[in-house]
């Protein structure tokens, strides 16, 4: 980085902008991966969604109790990612470099 | 009537009622009343966001569809919890950067444009009205299952009333702190039934195990066979995906179970987009997104709401899974005689195995009243968004732009009045209408009209107003269209045609009935060729407003766009409003930077 990047720069918001939906795009994918693929399984493999684990089918068990979690653990990283490259991205605007 | 049912009750509404008036001496300034002073701290925050979101339709209607429906009913859950993620990722952050009230006021800042902010306004109250009707409705029949001798309308008015109040007396700050009270309340009164039965009855698991998968699957429970009217779904059916809801459509065509599954899966991922979309798009969730005090909490609070709604919607599907083992009957009636009233009327089954204490009576006025803070708490919030937009939108911005403080603070009064009664009248009329049906239309206008439109407004630059309000319009309108028309086709006697021409194309009713898969897409491919064609009309300032959107605050560039506000009431995060000095100078992490038009 340059030592004083202006902060109203073509740069510096083109980087902000790809560096923050890089890191949502990533989130998402990962949730619609889940998301989409949990029916496309149900449709391809019904017999395997159906086995039983302590009563629930896999599918219930997935959809009904652990798809929360997930999320859970997706936002949180989410939040960590996304203060740190604010952080970062303060330290650049204010003239140093890194963080 | 149960006296245990009455007395908790009427103690809920009293709790309500009393909350108001003490937020009503908390609550002084403009400020306090439209976005709760920005001074709402996390925890506060989040549980008053996830008290609005989980309205009766949460708390009565998903154990029912469950018990009625099964396994596809399970992804309304998963998602009005999950939506919140695409809010988080995309959405929360740059909309309390860009420090607006309200949606109409993004769409100003955003394009420039006075023209947008009107229909902006417009469709708030639109999908806003529309998302109250539902509500009415379901504060209608409730108080009419729980007090018997109560009318339908009569249930209307007095929580239309009680609730209208609320909002006139305390503004937002007040229902923030109702709305916190009630999420606990709805938390303690969905979980703590629950674990009192399944210590009776058995698990969760075990109440799954009761069913069986598929006809040679061995029962896993042991357990004298249970006798279902024949409304009920079979086994596999309510056990597995692609049951009675998502492939309704294609069994009306007459097809057999194995084709009816391409469909079905059609069905899941539309209903799933308008889900997940239509939570990052309702118009009085995202207001809320703007009594954070800086765009850092705006996401703790989105991470914190996830929490607490997905941990209450785990509950609601094991009283619908219990309700099809233990209380198999409700399947014979319709409405809150049958299976919706499911949550209300599952605990009573406690009262054959009690001693001294009628325990399943008092677990049974638990979950009542955790109904009654159900349909107060999102019915409040509404209001609170329609009173902001007729009241700031309309009256302080377009009408009166010079009122002073005070004139705001009586026009928000009056215009809370007013949407209350206007919401009284439109749950007198839709007595006869489904209440997730109506759920349902609300959450599918604003997947495909405010979703798209916040979406590409805070991440693509080229956006112009007329992309923007084509996309929308179109976007919304359409699936409205749409989802009416299966509604007519199946109680019209003059659709006979349209319901012979779904009969006959499964795939058609399908796409009619969950728009969300193509008028999103629509929506988005419109916004985009109509912003390219009119690419000569993005703002000259674009660079800074989206720098504003997506720049850490740290680095000071936040612009105020509340233009009209004469006395800026920013605080120091969570103090209370100081009434003996209203005009205090700006202090604290919000006042250095207010900047454009203040």
């Amino acid at each position: 980085m340059a030592d004083h990047p202006d902060i109203h720069s073509e740069e510096f918001l083109r980087r902000l902008l790809r560096r923050q939906l890089r890191l949502s795009i990533g989130i998402a994918a990962a949730f619609g991966f889940v998301l989409f693929g949990l029916p496309l399984a149900n449709y391809l493999a019904p017999g395997v969604m159906a086995m039983r684990v302590g009563g629930f089918t896999v599918t219930w068990l997935i959809l009904g109790v652990l798809f929360f979690p997930f999320v859970w653990l997706l936002s949180w990283i989410f939040i960590k990612r996304s203060n740190a490259l604010e952080q970062e991205e303060i330290a650049v605007g204010r003239g140093k470099p890194g963080a | 009537m149960d006296p245990f049912v009455l007395t908790f009750c009427v103690l809920m509404v009293v709790v309500t009622i009393g909350m108001g008036f003490w937020a009503q001496r908390k609550s002084r300034t403009a400020h306090d009343f439209f976005v709760a002073g920005r001074s709402v701290s996390v925890g506060w925050n989040a549980s008053a966001i996830s008290g609005e979101y989980l309205s009766a339709a949460s708390f009565m209607g998903v154990a029912g569809m469950v018990m009625s429906m099964g396994y596809d009913v399970l992804w309304y859950p998963v998602c009005y919890a999950c939506g919140y993620l695409f809010l988080l990722l995309f959405i929360a952050g740059p909309l309390r950067r860009f420090g607006a009230y309200t949606i109409p006021d993004f769409a100003e800042g955003r394009f420039d444009s006075p023209l947008f902010r009107k229909i902006a306004v417009v469709f708030v109250l639109f999908i806003g009205f529309f998302y109250t009707m539902p509500q009415m409705k379901g504060a209608g029949v409730a108080l009419g299952f729980i007090f018997r001798d109560v009318p339908y309308w009569g249930g209307v008015v007095v929580v239309g009333a009680v609730i209208t109040f609320n909002v006139a007396m305390g503004g937002m700050k007040g229902i923030t702190l109702v709305q916190a009270f009630q999420y606990w309340a709805k938390m303690f009164a969905i979980s703590v039934p629950i674990f009192v039965l399944m210590s009776v009855h058995g698990g969760y698991g075990r109440q799954l195990g009761i069913n069986r998968a598929s006809e040679n699957e061995p029962i896993l429970v042991a357990t004298t066979e249970i006798e279902r009217p024949k409304q009920a779904p079979a086994d596999s059916a309510w056990l597995n995906p692609f049951g009675k809801l998502t492939s309704k459509p294609a069994a009306k065509a007459g097809l057999n179970t194995e084709q009816q599954r391409p469909f079905a899966l059609l069905y899941t991922y539309s209903l799933i987009i308008a889900l997940v979309c239509g939570t990052a798009g309702l118009p009085h969730i995202l207001v809320r997104f703007y009594t954070n005090p800086d765009g850092a909490a705006a996401k703790r609070t989105t991470f914190w709401v996830m929490i607490l709604i997905g941990v209450f919607y785990l509950f609601p599907p094991i009283f619908g899974a219990m309700g099809r083992n233990i209380l198999p009957e409700l399947y014979a009636q319709s409405g809150y005689k049958g299976t919706d009233g499911v949550v209300l009327k599952l605990p009573m089954v406690l009262n054959a195995r009690s001693g001294l204490l009628p325990w399943g009576s008092i677990l049974s006025g638990v979950t009542s009243a955790g109904a009654f803070a159900a349909f107060m708490s999102t019915f409040s919030g509404l209001l609170v968004s329609l009173t902001g937009a007729l009241a700031h939108d309309i009256y302080g911005r377009m009408l009166r732009p010079r009122s002073s403080e005070s004139e705001r603070l009586r026009a928000f009064r009056i215009c809370a009045v007013l949407c209350g009664a206007i919401s009284v009248g439109l749950g007198l009329l839709v007595e006869s209408f489904e209440i997730n049906k109506m759920v349902g239309w609300a959450f599918a206008i604003a997947a495909t009209s405010y979703f798209p439109l916040l979406f590409l407004s805070s991440w693509w630059r080229g956006m112009t107003m007329k992309g923007a309000a084509t996309g929308m319009l179109a976007g919304g309108t359409l699936s409205l269209i749409a989802v009416v028309s299966t509604m007519v086709a199946d109680q019209a006697l003059w659709a006979k045609p349209l319901a012979a021409f779904y009969n006959g194309h499964p795939l058609a009713r399908t796409l009619a009935e969950q728009p969300a898969i193509w008028a999103l897409t629509l929506a988005i491919i419109l916004m985009i060729v109509v912003s390219k064609a009119t690419a000569r009309e993005v703002p000259d300032d674009i660079r800074m407003k989206m720098l504003v959107l997506h720049a850490p605050e740290g680095l000071g560039l936040k612009q105020e766009y509340i233009a009209a506000d004469p006395t800026p009431q920013a605080k120091a995060h969570g103090e209370m409003a100081h009434p003996q000095s209203p005009r205090d100078p700006l202090k604290g992490a919000a006042a250095p930077d207010v900047a454009a038009g203040e």
